[in-house]
């Protein structure tokens, strides 16, 4: 096995930790940290270090080395946090970000930033604990290790021993060269080897490992005798020849933990921005930090060849169970309650497959205690954020996509929606906004919202703009209508454009990219009170309820989602429109007739206008009238994609297979309307009347 | 002089390739066998709109969904009928799975280097772009097919082309 076989998965773990690090760091308060998170974030510095001394990534290993020197002192209170260090750190981590993607793609990281990090970290100790040193508290533990890009292994050991942590001289007596190189082989097994020297006599490895000494002398003894090994590791003094007992960095741990807790942190308005989503969240994330982790890590790929091989499964049951269902009740009693069985686990294990690919909400809301810090700062703006439902779950393939449009939506938010806090004091309010994100299920549905306390939309000023901008608009269109402006492509009512949002471009494709996930955008918003963007999206593309319609002898499939309901079309309800067009009367709305077997060219479809079915369906918040046959059923089908060997068609958006193992086109209800228009408009000039026609002769009869 | 012979013998066998011939009405044609994944009757294919005639539709091959080619069709045969010795030659061609509705087939050939001539500068229905050469296997011709470039070009619409 080669040891580029484990690349990805520390590639991964370093990934989340520095995921992890970030929202530690997010989540410390400036004034009074909570040694556990300053603990957490240090550990994953060590672990990243760990990992890349191993891989021999330089650049990341220096860069944590020095990073995980400075949060050390930041634990043990010696470097006091502000919000310019802490700012320093999260620059730090993107920077680390970067070097492991370099190292991922295998590059090697950008040489200058890693240098100016560097400085800027090495800087920051000299300043920060220069002056803590003159205060006299340190002077004899930590001649200012961090100042140097490579410090001596003897620094490291007394700032490891000083904290308690990993860091340790073995010392091998009278060990002979072969065993020697052996146990040293051994000792890098168990952690990372810093430096090694001596002689016979008395040979010292420095190591850095997690693993305990009573752990490291054990494994020692398969080769030497317990008398040969010194292990030294706790000594304050900063004279390292002196032994101290095996135990003491466990004790000293000990003691110094009671004594590094602060009282909990209290939610204090004067940081700007809390990203913190209150007091229970907070607890249950440290549950969460001190679990013991029960999952596995499966590449994607295996986990959608298993939802294929399901979905192959139901489609096999569903062709038995119509052969079954043909059968002779009486005879078959057996098979048939064997055939609901199958249907039941079958289900079952859909369920359960698709289930792996959901992924908590939390795995999108935790990014955003960053945005909002930033641009808050940026804006200078008083944010408190508040995230909601951070364990609904969402399909991963849903959760990589919708990160963008949130994000932009959350920025949108803190420009336009919050006031400046001095406005808001004016406006009675309180100087601190509040966005809240929040996710919860309803139906089929996911629902996301992002909901802020700021001055709302401004109807007249919205309306004002479109008919600048030309569209048309009147007085008399419902808020709905008007809060759909926003989306209007350029549409911006912003007075001056910001480098964080005003341009207009961007709401218009975040509608896009929500429709294109098969979802909507709601908008609700009250003046003075807040603005509040619902995102509807489905809970996952793998699978569809659908129904299923027939138009001539083709079956197609509808998404139930998209369906209201289904009539049919009486003569006085149907209305002939400047010649081709046909409108439907629903109830006093009018609803454009887009005639399935038109837009898809379906022959031996109904044409007689009062036989066929009128479905109503929501595409891209409009309704429309679709003219089907006949309605065959609901049920859930696989979604299949037709470009995977093919290519896009217009009208459809995916392929299913039926029971019976052909194939059906799932209709996209906007595409069809488009076609069906393209249809008319490439006929008009041939002027061929015969829908015309046919609607005129209805209409007269 | 012997010896340049053999080693050119041995490189001709080398170069030797194995051929599925099909034929299209009267005429024989070949592609490589190695892009052929599998052969099929035709059977249950789902129309789509406004799609080329020469595109059948698509069908389900266990799971996956295939486009059907007729070639006949795009070839401008006269006779296109669907019978029991109507096959569809399912091949892979740049990672896609597309099914291509022939006549019949009929053998696999192994043609060496020099029984395929170059192809002729013709037809306006099939351009020579298309063909790698023609194979002369005693008095029989077959016109071998360069699949990959068929299925991928513009004028076959199997494939979204970039510009779009």
């Amino acid at each position: 096995m080669d040891i580029t076989d484990f690349y990805d998965t520390f590639f991964e773990e370093a990934e989340e930790l520095l995921a992890d690090m970030e929202r530690y760091l997010l989540e410390l308060d400036v004034d009074e940290p909570d040694s556990e998170q300053l603990n957490a974030i240090f550990r994953a510095a060590h672990s990243i270090k760990g990992g890349a001394g191993t891989f021999g990534f330089d650049a990341l290993q220096k860069t944590t080395h020095l990073f995980e020197n400075l949060l050390d002192h930041t634990r043990k209170g010696e470097l006091r946090l502000r919000r310019d260090i802490v700012d320093t750190f999260l620059e730090t981590k993107d920077m680390l970000s970067d070097q492991l993607d370099a190292y991922r793609n295998g590059d090697e990281p950008d040489q200058e930033a890693f240098e100016r990090i560097c400085q800027t970290l090495q800087r920051l100790a000299l300043e920060e604990i220069g002056q803590d040193l003159e205060s006299g508290a340190l002077v004899a533990s930590t001649p200012q290790p961090v100042a140097k890009s490579e410090p001596e292994p003897e620094a490291l050991v007394e700032q490891g021993a000083a904290s308690g942590s990993d860091l340790r001289v073995v010392a091998l007596l009278n060990v002979g060269e072969k065993d020697r190189q052996l146990l040293v082989e051994e000792l890098g097994q168990l952690g990372e080897v810093i430096a090694q020297e001596g002689d016979e006599a008395c040979y010292e490895v420095t190591l850095s490992s997690s693993v305990s000494n009573d752990d490291i002398e054990a494994v020692m003894c398969f080769i030497i005798d317990t008398d040969q090994i010194k292990i030294r590791g706790a000594d304050t003094g900063g004279a390292p020849q002196a032994e101290a007992p095996v135990a003491a960095p466990e004790v000293e741990k000990q003691q110094a933990a009671p004594a590094a807790v602060e009282p909990p942190p209290l939610a204090s308005s004067a940081g700007g921005v809390m990203p913190d989503s209150g007091k229970p969240a907070k607890a249950k994330s440290k549950a969460k930090g001190g679990g013991e982790s029960t999952s596995i890590r499966v590449s994607v790929d295996k986990v959608d060849q298993i939802i294929n091989l399901v979905g192959e499964l139901i489609i096999t049951q569903s062709m038995l169970d119509q052969t079954v269902s043909e059968m002779d009740n009486v005879a078959n009693s057996a098979l048939q309650n064997g055939m609901s069985l199958l249907q039941r686990n079958a289900r079952d294990l859909q369920e359960s497959v698709m289930s792996i690919r959901m992924i908590p909400m939390d795995f999108i809301f935790s990014r955003f205690p960053r945005v909002v810090r930033e641009t808050a700062a940026k804006l200078g703006k008083e944010i408190e954020l508040v995230t909601e439902g951070e364990s609904t779950e969402l399909d991963k393939s849903l959760t990589e996509r919708i990160i963008d449009p949130l994000t932009h939506l959350v920025r949108n938010s803190l420009d336009h929606g919050i006031e400046p806090p001095d406005v808001r004091q004016a406006a009675g309010k309180p100087r601190t906004g509040k966005l809240v994100l929040s996710a919860k299920h309803q139906g089929g549905n996911i629902i996301i919202e992002v909901i802020d306390d700021g001055a709302g939309l401004n109807r007249d000023r919205l309306l004002a703009k479109a008919r600048e901008n030309g569209l048309p608009v009147s007085d008399a269109m419902s808020d709905d209508e008007v809060w759909q402006l926003i989306f209007a492509p350029g549409f911006s009512t912003a007075k001056e454009v910001t480098d964080v949002s005003g341009r207009g471009v961007g709401m218009d494709v975040v509608k896009r990219n929500i429709q294109g996930m098969g979802g909507h955008v709601q908008i609700m918003s009250r003046p003075g009170e807040g603005t509040t963007i619902r995102i509807v999206l489905p809970l996952t593309l793998a699978i569809l309820d659908g129904m299923s319609i027939k138009v001539g002898n083709e079956m197609f499939i509808l998404p139930l989602s998209a369906v209201l309901e289904s009539l049919q079309p009486s003569r006085e309800d149907l209305y002939a429109m400047a010649g081709d067009d046909v409108v439907l009367k629903v109830r006093d709305e009018y609803l454009p007739v887009v005639a399935v077997h038109e837009a898809l060219d379906v022959p031996k479809a109904k044409t007689e206008l009062t036989e066929t079915i009128a479905v109503i369906v929501q595409g891209e918040g409009r309704r429309y009238a679709l003219l089907v046959d006949d309605l065959v059923g609901q049920q859930q089908v696989v979604v299949k994609n037709l470009e995977t060997n093919y290519r896009k068609v217009p009208g459809v958006s995916a392929a299913t297979i039926l029971g019976d193992g052909s194939v059906a086109l799932i209709l996209d209800i906007t595409g069809l309307h488009r076609l069906s228009r393209e249809k008319k408009e490439k006929r008009r000039p041939e002027r061929k009347p015969a829908l015309e026609a046919l609607t005129d002769k209805e209409l007269e009869t | 002089m012997n010896q340049t012979n053999d080693a050119a013998l041995a490189a001709a066998e080398a170069h030797n390739r194995e051929f599925l011939v099909f034929s299209l009405g009267e005429e024989e044609y070949a592609i490589d066998i190695l892009k052929v994944q599998e052969i099929r009757g035709y059977e249950n294919v789902t129309r789509i709109a406004n799609a080329p005639d020469f595109i059948k539709g698509v069908t389900n091959l266990r799971g996956v969904i295939v486009p059907i080619v007729d070639l006949r069709i795009k070839f401008h045969l006269d006779k296109v009928e669907y019978g029991g010795q109507t096959v569809v030659i399912v091949v892979n061609v740049e990672d896609r799975v597309v099914g291509i509705v022939v006549d019949g087939v009929s053998d696999v050939m192994t043609l060496s280097p020099d029984q395929i001539k170059p192809a002729p500068e013709f037809g306006v229905t099939l351009s020579s772009d298309f063909l790698s050469g023609l194979g002369s296997l005693d008095d029989r011709m077959l016109v071998i097919v360069d699949i990959d470039k068929l299925l991928t070009s513009d004028e076959m619409e199997l494939v979204e082309s970039v510009a779009e």
